[in-house]
């Protein structure tokens, strides 16, 4: 690997785990430096396209508003994932017990999947009172789908030699779901979890925008709103950024946590040369 | 092999047809006594799965019964009466250490645990893993873990063992080595084995008996004893008894690929197949 020939790289250049994160970051900032260089070159007004200095001084500047509005943002989307993995779990479990119940239910599971989250917010936020459960609920009505179709394939996807294997030796069916069932979902269970994390997020930021309106809650979709109308777009950049921002970390902490449970078992965590 | 002792597996005149009307077998009757290693030899879709499913009771005769030592498959789990079923590929859960995988039996059992680990140390031991148990599956190769799928066999202390193909993927030289091992464990545990395998050497190599089928429907075509005394090693696969043998195995098989309609007697048979 370190015989290529040619130019003679830094020995930092030729480690596949520092490409993977320096190139990237060498994108990002070439971009923001060419963004940077056109908004000054161009003497592009700050209320349509703001330089990323200008952005970044409005981060700091009104740290104490946004982080705040982050933190109510980020709360809806961790109890709607939360929420999300707990009932669709459940669901999957039911599910699983017979065709019958599976082929019954899972029309309506696809319904609350294809049915625009932006359609229904509006009557849940009528219905339920409290700003807080409205939002949750919202969002995770956008968020539990992976969870039940993945965790669902995955108590099924069971390799029939070990199935048969459990049969021959008696196994009781509590047995055959904590022995088998359950480890043969995880990976499929990993795979959802990774994108209802991203979906939670989405989800509480689109439930904000419905519900921002009111007033009520000041998440980060309600800044944006405001920003918005208040023509302060360094602002609107600086809640969008943040809202990137938590949404990698949270896709980063899914696959850490993917990592820790399948690391030492399943092909998707492994490294090539293993 | 006394005269009190009452046969292992009686299949009488068994006979499957599948759902869709597919007859998997024609009548079958097989005795198998204790102690006898018997090998069900045969071309792809002759039923020799089939047949070895039915002993195990994962599939049910359409026609006929199975006794397992003169009883019903109630009894059989009890002392003196176990089975094992070793399937085609190793069938570990990766997610779980050797060990782990080696104990399954005993845990699924509810056996204490400290008695569980030191049976799955015997029976690591006796298939020469005892240096692996807290490895992964995927860290073997495909020869140790078949080791430890007989080793999982073992470890329950089974009475019949059922073996379908167990050996089909592996390289010659990884077959040849595990094949006289499980000579040598049947010979020393006093097992009785039922062996499914496509391969003539395997099945003169290990057989007390080898049961030859034909497809089309499957059926048993003849029975062969290999009358050649134990412990066998290597000098017996290059005798002139071993290759007598197979080539009296190789005969019938071409018989048996030619189907019940043209029958024997054809002048080129040895050079076909």
């Amino acid at each position: 690997m370190s015989t290529t020939s040619g130019k003679r790289l830094p020995p930092l250049m030729e480690r596949p785990e520092f490409v993977r994160v320096a190139a990237p970051i060498a994108v990002g900032c070439l971009l923001l430096g060419l963004w940077e260089w056109l908004v000054h070159l161009y003497a592009i007004p700050q209320y349509l396209v703001p330089a990323p200095s200008a952005i970044a001084r409005t981060l700091v500047a009104d740290w104490d508003l946004l982080f705040s509005s982050l933190l109510i943002t980020l709360k809806v989307t961790f109890l709607a994932f939360f929420v999300s993995v707990l009932i669709g779990t459940l669901v999957a479990f039911v599910f699983v017990q017979s065709r019958w119940i599976e082929m019954s239910l899972f029309p309506y599971a696809v319904l609350l999947q294809v049915t625009p989250v932006v359609a229904i917010a509006p009557l849940i936020i009528i219905w339920v009172k409290d700003p807080l459960p409205a939002l949750v609920i919202c969002a995770t009505i956008v968020a539990i789908f992976p969870i039940i179709s993945n965790t669902t394939l995955g108590l099924r996807s069971v390799n029939p030699g070990l199935l048969n294997l459990f049969r021959m030796n008696k196994a009781s069916r509590w047995q055959e779901l904590l022995r088998l069932r359950i480890p043969t979902a995880l990976p499929y269970f990993f795979g959802g979890l990774r994108i209802s994390s991203g979906l939670a997020l989405i989800g509480a930021v689109v439930a904000e925008f419905v519900a921002g309106t009111g007033g009520t809650s000041a998440g980060l979709a309600y800044q944006i709103l405001q920003a918005g109308f208040q023509i302060n777009i360094p602002r609107l950049f600086a809640a969008l950024f943040l809202i990137t921002l938590a949404g990698v970390a949270l896709f980063l902490l899914m696959v850490v946590l993917s990592r820790l449970a399948l690391g030492h078992w399943h092909e998707s965590e492994l490294t090539p040369e293993t | 092999m006394n005269a009190t002792t009452i046969p292992v597996v009686e299949v009488l005149s068994a006979e499957k047809v599948f759902g869709n009307g597919t007859r998997a077998l024609d009548p079958i009757s097989l005795t198998v006594e204790p102690g006898e290693f018997i090998t069900l030899l045969g071309p792809s879709g002759c039923g020799k799965s089939t047949l070895l499913k039915m002993i195990a009771n994962l599939i049910e005769p359409s026609e006929g019964r199975i006794n397992w030592w003169r009883g019903g498959h109630e009894a059989v789990g009890k002392p003196g009466r176990k089975l094992v079923f070793v399937f085609q590929d190793a069938t570990l859960m990766p997610w779980a250490k050797v060990a782990s995988n080696v104990r399954l039996p005993l845990d699924l059992a509810g056996v204490e645990r400290s008695e569980a680990d030191r049976r799955v140390a015997r029976s690591l031991d006796l298939v020469g893993l005892s240096q692996f148990g807290r490895h992964y599956p995927r860290q073997l190769s495909g020869g140790m873990q078949m080791r430890a799928s007989i080793a999982r066999a073992l470890v329950d202390e089974p009475d019949l063992l059922l073996m379908d193909e167990p050996f089909g993927a592996l390289d010659e030289i990884t077959r040849n080595r595990l094949d006289a091992d499980l000579l040598q464990l049947w010979h020393e545990k006093k097992l009785t084995i039922i062996f499914v395998t496509h391969s003539i050497y395997e099945a003169v190599f290990l057989s007390t008996r080898v049961v030859v089928m034909a497809a089309r429907p499957g059926r048993i075509l003849r029975e062969v004893i290999i009358d050649e005394p134990h412990p066998r090693g290597e000098s017996f696969r290059v005798s002139q008894a071993f290759a007598a043998y197979a080539r009296e195995l190789q005969h019938l098989l071409v018989e048996a690929s030619q189907g019940p309609a043209s029958g024997a007697g054809d002048p080129v048979a040895g050079e076909a197949a």
